[in-house]
């Protein structure tokens, strides 16, 4: 008795031996190891140790305009912060050429009215903080660090007099990365880089591979359905991305000891939200150029780049202009990064990640609707 | 016998160019093989994926196993085996995984592999190499696999595009023997080729020609139609090339080509019996030989271009000399541990066209770009022109001029701007450089066509513009690689008149090509099996090597054949 081609048997066993032919193909071919598992190592060491956007020991000049004990003791809070190399001037006139050569990074003027500012408590005190704008990442950073070494000493001046209260200002606590270490948002950030790697790089040059060594033509005049073709893609490399994301999880918690407060469960959800649209991404790129070289140039440009550039990876998003800004709303990565950060850093918040895995999802779907679209079992 | 495939008067285009395929109209039948023939760019390929459903028509409908392909595809697939150009494997699946991929793809039942991978493993001879990868196969198993996989699950109509290139002619001839058992099993074939002597062993033939269809039978049907008017000049002197010349501006003569020292003349219809030229020397004379198919499809296209090259006429006589122009001495490749080409060693002399003729992969293209100074030897030397390639390989090259398979021009680039570069690449300055570009415009006719991009050009045009890039130096040697492989007949002969003429003025060739056809241009053919020369001579010494008396006179491929057999035994024998 012969089997009818079209059975629901026929067509899982189809399916099946794709994937499976998938899988030798990706353990028996070394470029689809080294995207999956060695460019991803070298990508989350390159951002673990390679990249630092945290500044230490940045050096800034301290003006002290009126020496008292109390402004004494704020610059000795300075000198002793290990985010400051710290130059004393009474004149900011000395300091304002090292500013402008790049020696200082900044200037914190202690105001020769500090001290009846602090007495009378009506206005917070005034300090005076010039920065290098032309580094406005290290710019921002200087600030920041000033105003929470301000603090400190604030809080600390208070509990020694016994005065709880008196404060400067601002009271800054960096919550959930309370030691700023810029590796600790770098590395998760870098888990979704890999991911598109996979999802879209790895799988639009497979598929275009198979387009152009004709083998995707002689499969297409088989039984095979469109939906089958795409299934036989999709798994495998849905697969192969997580096994990926979960080598770089391994790494970035044991070897960067960066904090993992979510919950397992929550990281696989939001990768696989945010494999789909990579994947579809993917098998649309290459189902459009049916060549390796174009596929693999438009999926650097279409999904790695925009993934590294616009999703608050490296740069943040609030601080974009408002068109790049919206234009960002586009980018998968952008709906995965602050969720994928949360659960390392914070913790499982669903409100959040609910409406994330939505937005990747709808996004997926989209994508994979245009590539079999694109598909359609014709060559040309 | 029932028809599988019906064609009406069908259309494709893409883009806004000329048809592919223009009101083609023709069936398929069952138990036979249907040969779709013609050269490049005819439109075999595309028909062959309308028919599998892979392409929709633009005019014209077409009924494949019953249901149009345009929209039941699905029913048509579980029925057709379709193996397209190269084969369609996984390199990096090995023989059994790449079976098993196409048994579940067309849902052979489980219970029937085990014969059925069986049946096609003896048919095949693959059995023995079951676990090899298909990447690591050589092209005449990597066809046979191929074919294995089209044949899962016995296919009704069979579709074959162009199965043979790049095979030896050895496996070419089991792959015939192969599927004309096919036809005892009701299994109707399309079989696509460029060779016109696959169209012969078809049993019916849709012949055709930039999208047009020419012919629409059987082909013996067609090759009758030159009967009576073909005939080999045999008795020629040494002087072939010009007596073949002197032959094409003979009255009545339609088509000559050099068959090793012999030429074959096609007359046109109604000619009379023509008198050898007085180039061919007292001697010559004709005798009447059955047509070939090659010799009425040229009768249809109207014969092959006559009159002399012009090329040749304005070319310079390359002053004569003793010393040969060419030299391989023990010329030897190692890619690591693979010996590519092992100890080959020849001599061109002053107006000798040699060819390296073999399978691929056998080592001819390293042994050529050994001598073009493209690939540094690992042992071994070779000199054009006397210098050596070694010290002095810029010095060398200014002395050759080098055309790549599939011409190797800038494709972005119109054809006048691909002749000043490489006239600029070549040295040439100034007023020479003008005067060359303007002789190889009007010589090749290029006037019309300069300002396309040359990927553009319709193929004769290509190939005219690629010899026009390297003859433009006036080389003393020129390489060609595979010049002729997929051209069509009239364009083949239209490029051997231009490089007949030049050897006529002292120019050396040395020529690869797997082509049987060409081999008979040659003077000397050296013969490269597995990075070997195993045997060297001219074509018709070639030939009477193979002489059996069961075969007494035996075409260059029949030779081709039994000299590899003769060297497969000794090697097996050692």
């Amino acid at each position: 008795m012969t089997e009818h081609p079209y059975s629901a048997l026929a067509r899982a066993r189809r399916v099946r031996a794709l994937v499976r032919k998938e899988a030798w193909q990706i353990f028996r071919d070394p470029s689809s190891i080294l995207i999956a598992f060695v460019l991803p190592l070298v990508l989350i060491f390159l951002f673990g140790y390679g990249v630092s956007l945290d500044t230490t020991h940045t050096r800034i000049g301290v003006v002290l305009e009126r020496a008292t004990p109390t402004t004494r003791s704020l610059l000795g809070a300075f000198q002793a912060s290990r985010y400051f190399d710290v130059r004393v001037a009474t004149d900011r006139r000395e300091l304002e050429e090292p500013l402008t050569l790049g020696a200082l990074r900044g200037i914190v003027v202690i105001p020769a009215t500090f001290d009846s500012d602090l007495w009378r408590r009506t206005t917070p005190p005034a300090l005076e903080v010039l920065v290098d704008g032309s580094d406005p990442n290290t710019a921002a950073l200087v600030q920041g660090y000033v105003q929470g070494v301000v603090a400190n000493w604030a809080i600390a001046r208070a509990v020694e007099s016994g005065m709880v209260g008196a404060s400067s200002g601002s009271d800054q606590r960096f919550w959930f990365n309370a030691e700023l270490s810029s590796r600790f948002f770098l590395v998760p950030g870098s888990i979704a880089i890999v991911m598109a790697m996979v999802g879209t790089l790895l799988t639009s040059l497979v598929v275009a591979r198979e387009w152009e060594r004709g083998t995707m033509e002689a499969i297409m005049a088989t039984p095979v359905t469109t939906v089958e073709l795409l299934l036989g893609k999709i798994i495998p490399y849905f697969l192969l991305g997580l096994a990926s994301m979960s080598l770089c999880a391994l790494v970035a918690v044991l070897v960067f000891e960066v904090p993992f407060r979510g919950s397992v469960g929550a990281l696989f959800a939001l990768s696989s939200a945010f494999l789909l649209p990579a994947l579809g991404q993917g098998l649309l790129i290459s189902a459009a150029t049916k060549n390796q070289f174009l596929a693999s140039q438009l999926a650097l440009i279409s999904s790695f780049l925009p993934t590294f550039l616009l999703s608050g990876f490296l740069f943040e998003i609030p601080s974009m202009p408002r068109v790049i800004q919206w234009i960002t709303n586009l980018v998968a990565g952008r709906w995965l990064i602050p969720s994928l950060q949360t659960v390392f850093l914070a913790g499982d918040v669903w409100s959040l990640f609910l409406r994330d895995i939505g937005v990747m999802v709808l996004f997926g779907a989209v994508f994979i609707a245009l590539a079999a679209r694109m598909t359609k079992k014709r060559v040309a | 016998m029932t028809l599988l495939v019906e064609l009406r008067g069908v259309t494709k285009r893409f883009g806004d160019s000329a048809p592919a395929l223009d009101a083609v109209s023709g069936t398929v039948a069952s138990g036979a093989i249907t040969g779709l023939v013609g050269p490049d760019g005819a439109g075999k390929t595309t028909l062959i994926r309308l028919m599998a459903g892979l392409l929709e028509a633009d005019g014209g409908s077409l009924t494949v196993l019953g249901n149009d392909p345009a929209t039941a595809a699905a029913s048509i697939h579980t029925q057709l085996g379709y193996m397209p150009q190269r084969f369609g494997l996984y390199e990096d699946l090995t023989v059994l995984e790449n079976l098993t991929l196409y048994a579940d793809l067309r849902a052979l039942p489980l219970a029937e592999r085990a014969a059925a991978f069986a049946e096609l493993l003896a048919f095949t001879d693959l059995g023995p190499f079951t676990a090899r990868r298909a990447g690591n196969l050589s092209g005449g198993m990597k066809q046979k696999l191929g074919l294995a996989c089209a044949l899962m699950r016995k296919p009704r109509l069979l579709l074959l595009d162009e199965p043979c290139v790049g095979v030896d002619p050895i496996s070419r001839r089991e792959l015939w023997r192969m599927v004309s058992g096919l036809k005892g099993e009701g299994v109707g074939v399309v079989w696509s080729t460029a060779y016109l002597d696959e169209a012969e062993a078809c049993d019916h033939v849709l012949l055709l020609s930039e999208g047009k269809l020419l012919f629409d039978g059987p082909p013996g049907e067609l090759t009758r139609r030159t009967a009576g008017r073909v005939f080999r000049m045999v008795g020629v002197g040494a002087r072939r090339r010009a007596a073949l010349a002197a032959t094409l501006a003979l009255p009545g003569v339609i088509d000559g080509v050099l068959q090793g020292s012999a030429i074959r003349v096609v007359l046109g219809p109604g000619a009379s019996e023509p008198r050898p030229p007085t180039e061919a020397g007292p001697e010559a004379r004709l005798v009447a030989v059955p047509p070939r198919f090659e010799d009425s499809f040229l009768d249809i296209l109207g014969g092959g271009p006559r009159g002399g090259s012009k090329l040749a006429a304005s070319a310079r006589e390359v002053p004569p000399s003793a010393a040969p122009v060419v030299q391989a001495r023990g010329l030897t490749k190692r890619f690591g541990d693979f010996t590519a080409a092992e100890d080959i060693s020849f001599d061109v002399t002053r107006g000798e066209i040699f060819g390296l003729l073999g399978p691929n992969g056998a080592g001819k293209s390293t042994t050529f770009r050994m001598l073009c100074g493209l690939l540094r030897p690992t042992s071994g030397e070779g000199r054009v022109a006397g210098i050596d390639l070694r010290s002095d390989t810029a010095g060398a090259r200014a002395r050759l001029g080098y055309m790549a398979q599939k011409f190797s021009l800038y494709g972005d680039l119109s054809a006048d701007q691909n002749l000043a570069f490489f006239a600029g690449a070549y040295g040439l300055t100034g007023a020479r450089r003008r005067e060359k570009i303007a002789q190889m415009v009007d010589v090749f006719s290029l006037g019309t066509h300069l300002r396309m991009a040359s990927k553009e050009l319709p193929l004769g045009f290509k190939q005219r513009l690629a010899l026009a890039c390297a003859v433009m130096h006036e080389p003393d040697a020129l390489f060609l690689d595979e010049p002729t492989s997929g051209v069509d007949p009239v364009t083949r002969r239209e490029f051997w008149s231009h490089i007949n003429g030049l050897v006529e003025k002292g120019v050396s060739v040395v020529v690869t090509t797997h082509f049987m056809e060409e081999a008979e241009y040659c003077d000397r053919i050296s013969l490269i099996y597995r990075g070997r020369s195993i045997a060297m001579g001219s074509p018709d010494e070639l030939k009477a090597r193979a002489v059996t008396a069961e075969r007494p006179e035996p075409t260059m491929e029949d030779a081709f054949i039994a000299l590899i057999e003769a060297c497969d035994r000794e090697a097996a024998a050692a």
